[in-house]
């Protein structure tokens, strides 16, 4: 398996949508056909439109905040020792994680497409959060669908979503995390897909959804490869992008216009309790391809095909399933994949918050407990950038928990 | 040689009615109870569905997700579904039996593997909820090698060239999707509508076998009964949950219900 150069990753599927001949695709009911057909239509067209990539370069300006800051982890380098440590810092996007480019982007089409509702559905809350004023930003009534789990721990985005006004459907099936709520958010676009449009909140789900969101959070790079430049002069040889994958869409974001050159490209994922078996690393773990939300992937599953419960102390990682597109560059070996455990996490989190003026969600910490792992064995030449991609502020309550105070 | 699936419909036409078709899930709420409830309902159902349970099921509403949860949770694995399919056809070899899932199952399985199964235990068709036209073109075909009936779903939103297409590669039977919603949604569209949307999809070949589910109870199914055939799943389902509530013999009330569903259409 292998990756073109100079055609966008997202273009790079066969006549079935299929990424390597093996991931992705639409496994969709029928009554889905038709309106997943339309949304790649239009999508095709905007993609080309200079209008409408004007005006999503407005908003993310003007709405989003482009270009968010890359900044230098001073402390971090020297405490560690060997390498550089960099960070993206994504979290100061407007509402505070990168889910904000794709809900933006989502809304513009929809206005585009005549619809009036949108739905979507959301694991830490982000995803949730950034659809629910983006849709308040362009005048769409929007349904958030959450696992009732999440609701109870991540309460700080609830109240963002409702505040914004926004109705939040709480999902009581299954394990009540995210691959719930993605479930009941696609059977929720099933019976009303005639006035509403959808926004999976991730690289995930049939593939219009995976193309949407992995071209909307390509903004991240495309600003970075400006500022890395700035910084060095040129991409330096050494550099290594670290970021936490639990669907991918920051980590696709922030590779996104890397993937020609020789930069290394590292994604860390949800590795659970210590000494638990549960996790949600499906892509460190060795997991088989199997079917869930309508992509073939590698997902956590049984031997008959059942998908697998997982766990994690970042709600938004704890996702039996990875990207279509992260499954086809691990096995094109463009990409390496490792995971880090929610102990890890929290010393990570908990290190760079003290030593930083940056303050990492539980999703990028995971990312910087790599970066914490594999620095000191590095050179002063070798350059590691992270995308920290959320703000703690919204696990006070678990950090809290686990570690007795909360720092920021 | 015809069919199972074909000859009932031929039956149903002499006899001038819809074929009444029920959906179950296997191992609801366990293996016995399920062959139970598929024995008692075949006596007025011309034609069963029985659901291979899947925990992450994007198509359906609540009450067969229930139906699926408990069948689970009881520990029902495919091999299970497989063995109550043998139980059921060794004594009622005639009666088309299908199964439904997602895909997902199958997949693991591997479609060969599968479909030897579904051979040796007398399946008679499959419809995979997840995998639509064309991406099933390859397995619909291994289906047909096998003598097994692949069935196509079309829906609302199909428009009329691909229902054209879909019609062309159909084997004996064909769903049609009442209205936009999962499975056991209240019928949000009047009967009338829904047989001027199924009569303009007859009419591209009046030989078809077209079958109209979703939403259709024991309130609705006569006002639908020009049609080729009927299913009526959510509400077995529902009724199901109802009589394990309050300790009934879940087969008896099924046997029941299906009887006063086969008289609103004769």
């Amino acid at each position: 398996m292998r990756i073109k150069k100079g055609i966008p990753l997202i273009d790079q599927h066969d006549k079935n949508f299929m990424y390597g001949g093996k991931f992705g695709g639409n496994f969709i009911p029928e009554t889905l056909k038709k309106p997943i057909d339309d949304l790649t239509k239009l999508f095709a067209k905007l993609r080309k439109d200079e209008k409408f990539i004007k005006e999503r370069d407005y908003y993310f300006k003007s709405y989003i905040g482009a270009p968010t800051p890359f900044i230098k982890l001073e402390n971090l380098t020297n405490y560690l020792g060997g390498a550089q440590i960099y960070a993206k810092v994504v979290s100061e996007a407007n509402g505070g994680a990168h889910k904000i480019y794709n809900a933006t982007v989502h809304c513009l089409i929809a206005k585009r497409a005549g619809k009036k509702f949108i739905v979507g559905d959301t694991g830490a809350g982000y995803a949730g959060k950034m659809l629910s004023m983006a849709a308040k930003k362009f005048g769409l009534k929007c349904k958030i669908f959450m696992g009732a789990k999440d609701i109870k721990r991540q309460r700080p985005n609830v109240e963002a979503i409702k505040k914004n006004g926004a109705t939040i459907v709480p999902v009581t099936s299954g394990s009540q995390t995210l691959v719930d709520a993605v479930s009941e958010c696609m059977r929720y676009w099933v019976a009303n897909n005639d006035t509403t449009n959808m926004c999976v909140g991730s690289t995930v789900g049939p593939n219009i959804f995976i193309k949407i969101c992995a071209w909307s959070t390509a903004q991240i790079s495309r600003e970075l490869i400006e500022q890395i430049k700035d910084e060095f002069g040129r991409i330096p040889k050494k550099i290594k992008l670290l970021n936490c994958v639990g669907g991918g869409s920051s980590a696709m974001g922030f590779w996104n216009e890397f993937m020609d050159s020789d930069a290394e490209f590292i994604g860390i994922e949800a590795g659970g309790p210590k000494n638990s078996n549960l996790h949600a690393a499906p892509l460190t773990n060795g997991s088989k391809i199997g079917i869930l939300h309508g992509a073939a992937q590698y997902v956590i599953q049984d031997k008959e095909g059942q998908i697998g419960t997982t766990e994690s102390i970042s709600a938004g990682l704890d996702y039996p399933g990875i990207s279509p597109l992260h499954c086809f560059l691990k096995d094109s070996k463009r990409a390496k994949y490792t995971s880090a455990t929610d102990e890890e996490a929290l010393k990570a989190y908990r290190l760079v918050s003290k030593l930083e003026k940056i303050s990492p969600s539980l999703e990028p910490s995971h990312a910087f407990a790599e970066a914490i792992k594999i620095a000191p064995k590095l050179k002063s030449s070798d350059i590691i950038i992270v995308n920290s991609c959320g703000d703690s502020l919204k696990d006070k309550d678990i950090i809290k928990k686990k570690l007795g105070s909360y720092i920021r | 040689m015809k069919s199972n699936i074909a000859v009932t419909f031929e039956n149903c036409k002499k006899e001038n009615r819809a074929a009444l078709i029920t959906y179950t899930v296997a191992g609801d709420n366990t293996k016995n109870i399920s062959l139970k409830i598929l024995n008692s309902i075949s006596k007025h159902a011309d034609i069963l569905e029985l659901g291979f349970p899947h925990n992450t099921p994007i198509a359906d509403g609540g009450q067969i997700q229930g139906s699926s949860y408990r069948a689970l949770k009881n520990g029902i694995k495919l091999q299970n579904v497989f063995q109550i399919v043998k139980k059921f056809k060794r004594y009622n070899p005639n009666k088309p039996l299908i199964l439904m899932g997602y895909f997902n199952l199958v997949y693991q399985c591997g479609e060969n593997n599968f479909l030897k199964k579904c051979k040796s235990s007398g399946v008679d068709g499959l419809i995979i909820v997840d995998l639509p036209f064309p991406e099933n073109k390859n397995f619909a075909y291994k289906c047909k090698k096998n003598s097994i009936n692949f069935i196509q779903l079309l829906s609302p939103t199909t428009p009329i060239k691909r229902v054209k297409k879909i019609i062309n590669v159909s084997h004996d039977m064909l769903y049609y999707i009442s209205m936009l919603s999962t499975t056991g949604g209240k019928l949000k569209v009047s009967p009338k509508n829904i047989l001027k949307n199924y009569n303009r999809i007859k009419k591209i070949n009046r030989k078809k076998n077209i079958v109209i589910g979703f939403g259709i109870t024991n309130k609705t199914i006569a006002s639908l009964k020009k049609a080729d055939g009927l299913v009526v799943g959510s509400q077995l389902c529902k009724t199901i949950t109802n009589s394990l509530k309050k300790r009934l013999n879940t087969a008896k009330v099924l046997d029941n219900m299906v009887y006063n569903l086969k008289k609103k259409i004769i």
